[in-house]
C-alpha cells in the first residue's frame, strides 16, 4: 500500500537530511507505529506520503501510484484516498459535528443525499451518535478527536495517517481513541500512526518502525516502544 | 456549487468594507480609463472629419498687408494686381493635386464673417478693408497638401498660405495630451485597484487558512478552493465595470448627445456606438484586473 524505495529528503537551505535512505514497505490492512524523538523524521515521512513534498531522491509508491509521476492537479485525487488526523484535531470551530464531517464530502463534490446517509453512519462508528448538532469547539478533547477521525474516515480512504493523535489526550481517553483506530484498521484500512506514547504502543503490540536522525533503526513486528 | 456560492456570499459580507473600497477604486479608475478611450475615439473622429475637408487658403495682398514690412511676395501697400491674380488662379488650377479653386473677394469674406459672428461683440471691430481677397483651394487628396502650399507661397502677389491643418494641429495636440494624461492616470489607478484586489483576496485567504488547509487535506480540487475567491473578486470587478459604464453613459448622454451635438453641429461627435466599444474594452480590462491578482494571491495557498 505504501512503499519507500531508498527515499531521502533534504529541506531546502538545510544541510542535514530529514530522511536518509529509507526503505519501507507497508502492506494493505497493516497497522504501523512510527516512533522516534522529535525531529527524527516522522512528520516528514507522513508529509511525503501526502505528497506535500517531493523526496530529494528515491521513489515513493502510495496506493499503487508512483508519487513522482503523478501530476500536480491529480494530487487532490491521491489525498481522497488518505485520511489524516492530527494532534490538534483541526476542526472548524464555528461548525457543528455533522457539518465538520460533512465538510470533507462537500468539498470533494459529493451529492447531498450521499452526505446525509454517510455522515451519521460514520458518527455512529466513532461513538458520537446523537451529538450531530453540537458545536465542534464545545466538545471535550477526546470527542473532538473522534470528530476528526470521522472526518478522515468518511470518504472511505484506503490509508489513515495519524500524527500523534493521542498527544493532547489523557491516558483513558487515549485508550478509547486507540480502540477506534483499531476498529477502523479492522475495516481493511491501512493505519500509520506517528507517536510518542509508549503505553499505547506497548499495549497494541503492532509493527513498530523507529526513526533516529532520519534513518530507520528498527522495523519490528509486534514491537514495543523502547528497545531496552 | 451551492456550497461555493454560499462561501462567496459569506466572504463578500464579511469583507463588505474591503469589497466596497475595491468596487469604488475599480469604478473611478475604469471611468477614467473609459473617458480616455472615448476621447481617443472623439479625436480620431474629429481628425477624420476635418482632414477630409482640408482646404488651402491663399491670401492675396491688400493695401493693409505688411504695412511697413512686406509679407509673403507682397510689395508694401500694394494690392495684388489683376494680372497676378489671374496667373495665380491659372497656375493653381493647372496643378494635378488641386480639385477646385474658388475665388473669395474681401466683400464676400466680410459677409461670411458677419454671418459667423453675428452674435459676437467682435462683429463691430472689423470692416471690409480688414478682410482679404483669397483663393480657396480644394485638394484631390487632403493628405497631399505640402506641394500645393509651397507652390502657392512662391507666386507673386501672395501674402500668405494657410492650410487648415496648421490651425487644427495645436488643437489636436492639446486633445492628445489630455487623452494621454487621463490614460496615464487611469492606468496608475487601475494598477492600484489590481493591488488592492490582490491584498483583499490575500486577507480573505489568510482568515480562511484553516478551512483551506482542511480542504487541501481531504482532497478538494484546486479549482474548488479557488472558485469562491475568483467569484468574490469577479463580483467586485463587474460591479466596478457596471458603475463605470453607468457613469460614462450619463456623461455621454448629457454632455455630448444633449449638449455638444446640439450646439456644435459642424463637428462629428461620438455616440452610442463608440460608447459600446469603450464598454467592451472596460469589461475585458475589469475582468482581467479582477482575475489575475486573485490567481496570483491564492497561488501561494494552493501550492501543494
Amino acid at each position: 500500500m505504501i512503499t519507500f524505495d531508498d527515499v531521502s529528503k533534504v529541506y531546502p537551505g538545510q544541510k542535514k537530511a530529514a530522511l536518509r535512505h529509507v526503505n519501507i514497505s507497508i502492506d494493505k490492512g497493516e497497522f504501523v507505529f512510527l516512533v522516534g524523538a522529535s525531529g527524527s523524521g516522522k512528520s516528514t515521512f507522513m508529509r511525503l506520503i501526502l505528497r506535500e513534498y517531493r523526496p530529494t531522491s528515491g521513489r515513493i509508491y502510495v496506493a499503487g501510484k508512483d508519487l513522482s509521476q503523478i501530476r500536480q492537479w491529480k494530487v487532490p485525487e491521491l489525498r481522497r484516498q488518505i485520511g489524516t488526523v492530527f494532534q490538534d484535531f483541526r476542526l472548524l470551530p464555528g461548525k457543528t459535528v455533522f457539518e465538520n464531517v460533512a465538510f470533507a464530502l462537500q468539498v470533494t463534490g459529493r451529492p447531498m443525499p450521499e452526505i446525509k446517509r454517510t455522515v451519521p453512519e460514520v458518527l455512529e462508528l466513532v461513538g458520537l451518535k446523537g451529538r450531530e448538532t453540537r458545536m465542534a469547539d464545545e466538545l471535550s478533547g477526546g470527542e473532538q478527536q473522534r470528530v476528526a477521525i470521522a472526518r478522515a474516515f468518511v470518504g472511505k480512504p484506503k490509508i489513515l495517517l495519524a500524527d500523534e493523535p493521542t498527544g493532547n489526550l489523557d491516558p483513558n481517553t487515549s485508550i478509547g481513541i486507540m480502540k477506534l483506530l483499531d476498529r477502523i484498521n479492522r475495516r481493511n484500512t491501512t493505519v500509520v500512526m506517528a507517536t510518542h506514547d509508549a503505553t499505547v504502543v506497548d499495549q497494541m503490540r503492532r509493527r513498530v518502525i523507529e526513526l533516529i536522525d532520519g534513518q530507520v533503526v528498527r522495523d519490528q513486528k509486534k514491537g514495543v516502544y523502547g528497545t531496552d | 456549487m451551492r456550497h461555493t456560492l454560499s462561501e462567496t456570499w459569506l466572504s463578500l459580507r464579511r469583507n463588505v468594507s474591503m469589497t466596497v473600497s475595491v468596487v469604488v477604486t475599480m469604478w473611478v479608475s475604469l471611468s477614467l480609463f473609459g473617458i480616455s478611450l472615448l476621447m481617443m475615439q472623439q479625436v480620431n473622429l474629429m481628425k477624420g472629419y476635418w482632414y477630409d475637408k482640408i482646404e488651402i487658403t491663399v491670401y492675396l495682398c491688400s493695401t493693409l498687408s505688411g504695412g511697413s514690412t512686406t509679407a509673403g511676395t507682397c510689395e508694401a501697400g500694394q494690392e495684388t494686381t489683376d494680372a497676378q491674380r489671374q496667373l495665380i488662379q491659372q497656375q493653381l488650377t493647372a496643378n494635378p493635386d488641386v480639385a477646385s479653386v474658388i475665388y473669395e473677394s474681401k466683400e464676400q469674406a466680410y459677409a461670411e464673417f458677419q454671418q459667423t459672428y453675428k452674435n459676437s461683440p467682435i462683429l463691430g471691430t472689423l470692416g471690409v478693408d480688414q478682410m482679404q481677397d483669397s483663393f480657396r483651394v480644394k485638394l484631390v487628396d487632403p493628405q497631399n497638401y505640402q506641394g500645393v502650399v509651397s507652390q502657392a507661397q512662391t507666386m507673386q502677389g501672395v501674402q500668405s498660405v494657410q492650410d487648415l491643418r496648421q490651425v487644427l494641429d495645436p488643437l489636436f495636440s492639446v486633445l492628445n495630451g489630455l487623452r494621454w494624461g487621463t490614460m496615464i492616470l487611469a492606468v496608475l489607478l487601475l494598477f492600484a485597484a489590481a493591488l488592492q484586489i490582490g491584498n483583499t483576496i490575500r486577507l480573505t485567504a489568510f482568515t480562511r487558512r484553516r478551512e483551506i488547509g482542511i480542504m487541501r487535506l481531504v482532497g478538494a480540487s484546486n479549482s474548488y478552493i479557488t472558485l469562491p475567491f475568483l467569484l468574490e473578486s469577479l463580483v467586485a470587478g463587474i460591479l466596478g465595470v457596471l458603475a463605470a459604464a453607468a457613469t460614462l453613459a450619463v456623461a455621454l448622454k448629457f454632455l455630448i448627445i444633449d449638449r455638444a451635438q446640439v450646439s456644435i453641429k459642424s463637428l462629428a461627435w461620438i455616440g452610442w456606438h463608440e460608447f459600446f466599444v469603450a464598454i467592451l474594452v472596460l469589461g475585458v480590462v475589469g475582468v482581467i484586473l479582477a482575475v489575475v491578482p486573485t490567481l496570483i494571491a491564492t497561488r501561494r495557498y494552493l501550492r501543494v
